[in-house]
């Protein structure tokens, strides 16, 4: 029987056959899991396709986390496809071409804000929006990029992630009287769609080479979506507020 | 399964009036995705996801970005369907 054998998992974020939520989506249900994907925008006709690759079929709703009416509709469509969650996967993040790059120095709050917006703030947004599907609590795990440090290039994504760490907390805190656990699988660099629209990824892929413990591989998504799919499970279930990092031990190097 | 030039090009240009919503009839062999017909990255994707889905290959990531023109699609497609 798989860890998610029953569970009801909510997917955002599937955008390729190499985003990190597709391998999350993949591996829970190899594990047991019923998903139900989200599809932004523009981009729903790509996830719609990308979800004829998943092992089994899942259905789509559509969800842009910055539109009111899409997360005050968000839990009656997901009760359209199954009777409650167990687990949510955030897997969003949105920085414009001005808020990364090296030009942080110059960037104007709106860029930021938005950035902030579609990355940090949207993970309360939908957490509110799938509270009233939680049955007997629920487990929501959100994609980071260890924000404790500054890094090349990433400039006010790296500002956006650390206000994702900590809405994860604040979450974690007035929700876990419901047995809601809130946590963060804190990845290294892998060449998604994502990390395509970062300049300067190829110096993040420099710095794990050089000092990541562990071998690191920027084509892997794989163990990022197994940390994300265990912390899905009942077998986390006294941690919330966790950041979990999944970057070869690079976290913990000095040097 | 061998596919003729002709049969991709006219599949190409089918997924292209599809995804980025360009007419057929202004998609050429010789155009270049970018600048002429201004298909954005996140619908060249889909392009590649669709062609992956149609003609049964893998376009691998790092393969992407030297199919400039429709012509690098069609020639790489029925390369790699021989």
């Amino acid at each position: 029987m798989g860890i998610l054998q029953g569970k009801n998992i909510l997917v955002t974020g599937v955008l390729t056959d190499g985003s990190i939520a597709f391998h999350i989506a993949k591996i829970a249900q190899e594990e047991g899991a019923n998903v139900v994907l989200t599809g932004f925008g523009r981009a729903l006709s790509l996830t719609t396709r990308i979800a004829g690759r998943l092992p089994q079929p899942a259905p789509i709703i559509e969800l842009d986390v910055t539109n009111q009416e899409h997360l005050d509709g968000l839990a009656a469509e997901v009760k359209k496809h199954v009777p409650h969650l167990d687990g949510v996967v955030h897997s969003i993040g949105f920085a414009p071409e001005a808020a990364l790059g090296g030009n942080f120095l110059n960037t104007a709050w709106e860029d930021v804000s938005t950035a902030v917006h579609i990355s940090a703030y949207s993970l309360k947004s939908l957490t509110m929006a799938c509270r009233p599907t939680f049955k007997d609590g629920a487990s929501v795990v959100g994609l980071d990029f260890d924000a404790q440090v500054a890094w090349p290039k990433y400039d006010w994504m790296g500002v956006a992630k650390a206000a994702l760490e900590s809405t994860s907390r604040y979450l974690a805190r007035d929700l876990g009287a419901e047995n809601v656990r809130i946590n963060l699988v804190a990845a290294g660099p892998i060449r998604t769609m994502a990390a395509k629209s970062i300049p300067g990824f190829d110096e993040f892929e420099k710095v794990w080479n050089d000092r990541s413990p562990l071998e690191w591989d920027v084509t892997d998504p794989v163990p990022a979506a197994k940390a994300a799919v265990a912390l899905l499970s009942d077998w986390f279930p006294k941690t919330t507020a966790e950041i979990i990092h999944v970057d070869g031990g690079l976290h913990g190097m000095g040097a | 399964m061998a596919l003729s030039q002709a049969d991709v090009l006219a599949g190409i240009k089918e997924i292209v009036e599809e995804v980025a919503g360009i007419p057929a009839a202004s998609i050429e062999f010789d155009k270049n995705f970018t600048e002429d017909l201004e298909v954005d990255s996140l619908s060249m994707v889909e392009v590649v996801v669709a062609c992956e889905e149609r003609f049964g290959v893998k376009i691998p990531d790092e393969k992407v970005t030297d199919l400039a023109t429709v012509g690098d699609a069609v020639n790489f497609i029925v390369n790699a369907a021989a």
